[in-house]
């Protein structure tokens, strides 16, 4: 009976042992919330809900305001989103459709190690690579004929919106291919030759089964690539050329909420650090939402393709 | 009209073919330019003084990066020390234990960790760890980035579990064995190759990590051995290095750029070719 007991108690310890790890991680996440909530107080205070609304951003007079950060995140994420999901939908049939059988595996390798570059790389790439590129090839082209266009408005200076907003596309290709390669997976092979079999080509089988089918998930794709795309620092703040005013011209610098985080926090202090965090946290906030929007739509599609409608 | 119906349809099927092709190389592009890039210009720097010497001031040629080699692995290592037990024991909690309100709330927890920007996590260890100690640390680096690594492996390590198939659990307790020695010893066991490629994805995503040293770590020209102290890391250089307004750092930044790719890449397709061949 000792014996069993003893068994009994080794389980017991082992259960509780591997609960109280679990326990550690449950109260990081909860430690996380009340360390930024905490420290942005003073800031809540100071400011209110006109934080969100002021576009003042002045360490001197210590008047602080996220609407700039705010508009400089949403602006370039949506402008990454607009080239990503086109091309990634576009490749993700490319594979799952055309692609001979010996291409798909090598194609999401590719992808995958697309996905695997720390940002820092990306950024290097960008200031060296792609904004010389769109500096010389897109931005002065469009401004000396398009300018009139408050889009297209000089002067051009490299770093900027847009190409913060491509680069931001190529980073998250890999997460929305790779979710829209699944969501097409799942249409049932019969609808598919129904199409076909009643004389569609390929392109209309291609864009009626979709229609149908694939719009919600694609859609989670999409909101997923954009929680990836709001909390982006490095890759955004080495080419957006951190600048806190608003401008309509997608030619103009701008700045983003975790570039002014990378930038002013192991320098910033008092009411600045405060505000800091405050952005901080709103950035968390607003990744947590998408993010689980978006897993919510992307969990409701598996369950429709799994009743198999 | 029959047939130039059909001639239109054909026409817009094979161009929408095309179109299907041209996504396809517009994606994969970027990755040959950055790789093409990546050698080309870190080739330029790349030599053996990189990898053993330590940073040089602007205009001195020759230096290299070592320190930030050292303080990459020896973060690294540090993150892992702490992590790797925390994250391995919560995903057994949840795949064996786990029911019931505490554990959704702790798998809730893992989902909001795991899609928080890594910058904050940064934030969150300068609060708790650089302002009471009252300097930068490699501390508060491993602090920031075991936040990123824990939820990824427990998350894995929670699915790599449940693909055990419950006859082998059952098999297990069958013989006699107590259901803590079946755990670890069976369900564990045969589940490690996946575990173990958890683990390596998320070292080879927060060996990558610059953001949340930023301001933790924080970078430092010399060698430093005490973990109390701000320490170099190959990110941290890479991006000091690209921000200057200096030419030859800008060849630094691209060959530290090529080191830091390569380590990162070794331990990514080390982790893939791990379960290849386990399965």
């Amino acid at each position: 009976m000792a014996a069993r007991s003893g068994k009994i108690t080794k389980d017991f310890v082992f259960e509780k042992a591997s609960a109280f790890f679990a326990s550690v991680v449950l109260f990081l996440a909860v430690l996380l919330f009340a360390v930024l909530l905490r420290e942005s107080i003073p800031a809540l205070r100071k400011f209110g809900a006109s934080f969100l609304v002021t576009g003042t951003w002045d360490p001197v007079l210590e008047r602080f305001g996220a609407l700039p950060f705010l508009f400089g995140t949403l602006v370039s994420s949506f402008l990454a989103l607009l080239i990503a999901v086109p091309l990634s939908v576009g490749a993700a049939i490319f594979i799952n459709e055309f692609a001979p059988p010996w291409l798909k595996a090598p194609v999401s390798l590719l992808a995958e190690l697309l996905a695997a570059i720390p940002s820092v790389i990306y950024g290097l790439w960008g200031i060296f690579v792609l904004v010389p590129i769109l500096r010389d090839g897109l931005m002065k082209p469009l401004t000396k004929y398009l300018g009139w266009i408050p889009l297209f408005k000089g002067p051009v200076y490299g770093p900027s919106m847009l190409a913060a907003g491509v680069l931001l596309a190529i980073m998250i290709i890999p997460f929305i291919l790779s979710v829209s390669r699944e969501v097409l997976a799942t249409i049932p092979q019969r609808q598919k030759e129904a199409v076909l079999s009643l004389g569609g080509t390929r392109w209309e089988m291609i864009r009626i089964v979709i229609g149908q089918h694939c719009i919600p998930g694609i859609f989670g794709a999409t909101v997923l690539g954009l929680g990836r795309a709001l909390g982006e620092t490095m890759a955004v703040t080495m080419v957006i050329g951190n600048r806190p005013e608003i401008f309509a011209s997608l030619f103009q610098q701008g700045y983003s909420m975790a570039a002014v985080i990378a930038n002013e926090f192991a320098e910033a202090g008092g009411l600045q650090l405060s505000s800091l965090v405050l952005i901080g946290l709103l950035l968390m906030l607003l990744t947590l939402v998408v993010n689980f929007a978006a897993k919510g739509m992307l969990s409701k599609m598996v369950a429709r393709a799994s009743r198999g409608i | 009209m029959t047939g130039t119906i059909t001639f239109r349809r054909k026409a817009v099927d094979r161009a929408m073919k095309w179109v299907f092709y041209l996504c396809a190389f517009l994606v994969v592009l970027p990755l040959f330019l950055i790789f093409f890039d990546l050698v080309i210009k870190g080739a330029k720097e790349l030599r053996w003084s990189l990898l053993i010497d330590l940073p040089r001031p602007v205009g001195e040629p020759g230096g290299g990066i070592a320190n930030g080699i050292l303080g990459t692995v020896v973060i690294t290592l540090l993150t892992m020390t702490w992590s790797v037990p925390v994250a391995i024991m919560s995903g057994i909690y949840l795949a064996e234990y786990g029911r019931g309100k505490f554990a959704s709330a702790v798998r809730f927890a893992v989902d909001t960790l795991t899609g928080v920007p890594s910058i904050i996590m940064g934030i969150f260890a300068y609060v708790l760890l650089v302002v009471p100690m009252k300097r930068f640390s490699a501390w508060a680096g491993a602090a920031a980035l075991s936040m990123i690594f824990i939820p990824v492996v427990v998350r894995t390590t929670e699915d790599m579990l449940r693909t055990v198939p419950t006859t082998v659990r059952e098999a297990a307790l069958a013989l006699g064995i107590t259901r803590w020695k079946a755990t670890l010893r069976i369900t564990v066991r045969t589940a490690w190759p996946g575990i173990l490629t958890g683990i390596l994805l998320a070292m080879s995503r927060i060996i990558g990590e610059t953001a949340p040293l930023l301001f933790t770590a924080l970078g430092n020209q010399f060698w430093q051995s005490h973990l109390d102290q701000p320490m170099a890391a190959v990110p941290l250089q890479v991006f000091t290095y690209a921000i200057s307004p200096y030419e030859d750092w800008h060849d630094k930044a691209w060959a530290g750029a090529l080191v830091l790719i390569t380590m990162v890449l070794l331990i990514n397709i080390a982790a893939r070719v791990l379960t290849r061949e386990k399965r």
